[in-house]
């Protein structure tokens, strides 16, 4: 009889996501017996603690690549890039709730304890060879951020946004299952690296057709691509500011991780047109609905959209440079993102009250520090030289060029062009203009202070010294290309009557 | 016999009633129904095709899906309560969702 | 032993089925429209015993019939219905939503009528006795990590909906 008694090397494989629960699991079992205040201040330096810890895990565990779990998990350089990227964007997102919590007056407990189970969900998903696990953790995510999105109880607009990303959510998962099972029907398996061989082997059913475009359809709505766009601005302007950075970031950048797994280790048949259309969509959508927006969240949401689009792209190009350039820019659009969200968090003030454009008119005088960090994330956004923006849309079009696809890249260059308009309009909001009322910039708290410098440090990096990080996503994307260079180890099955 | 394919077919269309139920309704609670409709369709395709590939990783998958179906049912529906308690309604077009 | 599964069992149930999807649609009143579902719900789990999946036929009836859908009716008598009652029942752009729910419905069921000769009825049915004791085993061997995390997700679910169903936080 085959042994099913998993091995240490399993439970380090798993590492990061066992420490982030316990972290979780700590906060939550704590929160009962801290009043308010202190809940806020000691759990918040538990849940760093935490997501520091699982950063750490997640380097450890890069020690001993291989498959987990009789082929459920499986820890590459591809899954270590997004472990350390998830991770660090929650350590990030922390430091920014530090200070929101205080200010808004939410209970801590359940709030740290939900991020850091969703960071479980977020980074399993990047690791998960196994269409099951990758269902679970995708719903750990989700589940989790429906309801930090509810988390600003005190209005109504949060509880609705709540209402909207879980029944659109779950209409989503709905496809991605549907589709999930015509692939089990086309394949026979649910393992990723058993589909693509049963896949390669024995031909292309219409069937797995079908079924790649209705995955498509549940993990384009998690990373907010057109045509399954619509629920993105409305919850982000109902959300908690430092949980839109989480959603906008961390989300996405896992369910994008999925996405490259599903489309380029299956080599799955007939995706490009799919892609090819839904990116074009999302970066003329995002950013002409992003042109005439008054509130800074649902700016920042229009653009997440094309940025999603911008990133699709990559995945429309050949599969060497496109995975590398997806990578690239999903850490580079995270640096930025995280702390532009920083920034609006910080400068809405209790229950969210300065979101408006005409709100940040004249912040470069009263808070030159606060205005110049966004003024570098916006920039990024844009795409402007020595900052992150640029190398990630730089490699996105060139891998696109490279690759022939001439169109998506001409669509892509415009929108970047459209999309500066409404990034500038900020900055010249913000610089320009008089301001007017009197709205008190609070000083800039030592742990927002952190999560700014680390944002505005990371976002110039990849600007500058883009080297080391691309050199890694190549590398990974090499290793994700060949998904047969590790022999699966044959499952063990029950035995029938041995019992 | 029956072929594995009515019972496919059966599937698509109880998947289908799902997805006119969610366009179609205003009542949340009756839009939330419509999604474990769509999830029973596509549990059904599940343990059809575990029947024809002889996969017991089908039904295994399906007893997941139940799981997360009813982590769903419990979130959602307090989700519900919660907007209910702000709003007194559960019709969509007063929580000003949906704007197909 | 003669097998169950004849094709008349397979119409009658799907026919049920059918109707009870139907009747989750058009039915005003949000009771109803749970016990059609509850009658979708368990022909859909008779259906599953003519696939031979005892286990799973089991766990539909037990945790979806008897547990999620206790629990919508819960909520619905927790919430004011009469009101709902009332109001207009379908979306202005009914038009839309069936003609897409219509064309994805051809689409599913088109994909398996073209395919029908790739899958017909296997002359070897699944080992119908024994089958709650392989998908124990397979919980507990390969899918023991997927089993292990489903109770995090759990947990995350318990700790939501308290979150979301307390006065206050």
């Amino acid at each position: 009889m085959t042994q099913t008694i998993p091995q240490v090397a399993d439970y380090i494989r798993i590492l990061p996501e066992l420490v982030l629960a316990f972290f979780g699991l700590v906060v939550m079992v704590l929160d009962p017996l801290l009043d308010d205040e202190g809940s806020r201040k000691t759990l918040g330096g538990i849940a760093l603690l935490g997501a520091l810890c699982g950063l750490g895990a997640s380097l450890w565990m890069a020690q001993s690549p291989g498959l987990a779990f009789w082929n459920m998990v499986r820890v590459d350089s591809f899954s270590v890039f997004f472990h350390v990227l998830i991770t660090a964007i929650v350590a990030v997102v922390i430091l920014t709730s530090y200070e929101y919590m205080a200010v808004q007056r939410i209970r801590a407990g359940e709030y740290y304890g939900l991020i850091l189970f969703g960071a479980v969900g977020m980074t399993l998903m990047s690791s998960a060879v196994e269409l099951v696990l990758i269902f679970i953790a995708l719903e750990i995510s989700s589940i989790s951020s429906y309801v930090l999105a509810g988390f600003r109880r005190r209005e109504a607009s949060s509880s609705e946004s709540s209402l909207k990303y879980f029944l659109l959510g779950s209409f989503a998962t709905a496809f991605f299952l549907y589709g999930v099972a015509l692939m089990f029907g086309a394949t026979g398996s649910t393992n990723i690296t058993a589909i693509s061989q049963a896949l390669q082997a024995k031909g292309v059913p219409r069937l797995a057709y079908v079924a790649v475009a209705l995955m498509f359809v549940g993990l384009g709505f998690k990373v907010a691509s057109a045509p399954f766009h619509v629920w993105t601005p409305d919850v982000y302007e109902g959300a908690p500011a430092p949980i839109v950075a989480l959603m906008s970031t961390g989300s996405k950048a896992a369910a994008f991780a999925v996405l490259l797994r599903v489309m380029f280790e299956i080599n799955t048949p007939g995706r490009f047109w799919l892609i090819w259309v839904s990116a074009a969509l999302s970066m003329t959508l995002g950013n002409l609905s992003a042109l005439v927006q008054d509130n800074v969240k649902r700016l920042l949401a229009y653009s997440s959209i094309a940025h999603a689009g911008y990133l699709l792209v990559a995945f429309a190009a050949q599969p060497g440079p496109g995975i590398s350039a997806a990578m690239f820019y999903t850490a580079s659009y995270a640096a930025m993102n995280v702390g532009a969200f920083a920034v609006v968090s910080h400068f809405a003030g209790a229950e969210e009250r300065y979101v408006t454009l005409a709100d940040y008119a004249g912040l470069g005088r009263r808070s030159p520090l606060l205005a110049a960090t966004l003024t570098i994330f916006l920039l990024s956004l844009i795409g402007i030289p020595i900052t992150g923006g640029f190398f990630a849309k730089f490699y996105v079009f060139s891998a696109a060029l490279k690759s022939g696809l001439v169109w998506l890249t001409l669509i892509g260059l415009l929108n970047s062009a459209i999309g500066a308009y409404y990034y500038l309009r900020i900055i010249v909001m913000m610089y320009m203009r008089e301001p007017k009322g009197e709205i008190t910039v609070r000083r800039i708290p030592a742990s927002l202070g952190v999560a700014l410098a680390l944002s505005v440090l990371a976002t110039l990096y990849l600007g500058v010294l883009p080297g080391r990080v691309l050199d890694f996503a190549l590398r990974s994307a090499t290793q994700l290309m060949q998904p047969h260079r590790a022999a699966i180890t044959p499952a063990p099955t029950p035995p029938v009557g041995t019992m | 016999m029956v072929p594995l394919s009515y019972y496919l077919m059966l599937s698509g269309i109880l998947f289908a009633c799902g997805i006119l139920g969610f366009l179609l309704k205003r009542n949340i609670i009756t839009i939330f129904m419509s999604i474990e409709l769509m999830l029973n369709g596509v549990n059904l395709s599940f343990v059809a095709f575990a029947a024809h590939w002889h996969a017991l990783s089908g039904q295994v998958f399906v007893f997941f899906v139940m799981v997360v179906a009813a982590a769903e049912a419990a979130v959602g529906l307090a989700i519900i309560i919660a907007v209910y308690r702000t709003r007194e309604t559960l019709n969509v077009d007063q929580v000003n969702l949906l704007k197909l | 032993m003669n097998p169950v599964a004849t094709p008349f069992f397979f119409y009658l149930l799907s026919t049920l089925a059918i109707l009870g999807g139907v009747m989750v649609i058009v039915r005003r009143n949000a009771v109803h429209s749970a016990i059609a579902l509850i009658v979708t719900l368990l022909s859909v789990a008779g259906l599953y015993l003519m696939l031979y999946a005892p286990f799973v036929a089991g766990v539909q009836i037990i945790v979806y019939a008897g547990g999620i859908m206790v629990l919508f009716l819960f909520v619905i008598m927790l919430v004011n219905i009469d009101r709902s009652m009332k109001e207009r029942a379908f979306n202005k752009q009914w038009w839309i939503a069936i003609a897409a729910a219509v064309a994805l419905g051809a689409l599913f069921v088109s994909v398996f009528v073209k395919s029908k000769g790739l899958f017909p009825e296997r002359g070897l049915p699944l080992a119908e006795e024994s089958n709650t004791q392989q998908i124990g085993l397979y919980l507990y061997g390969n899918y023991m990590f997927a089993f292990e995390i489903a109770s995090l997700l759990l947990l995350v679910a318990i700790i939501g909906a308290v979150v979301m169903a307390k006065k206050r936080i």
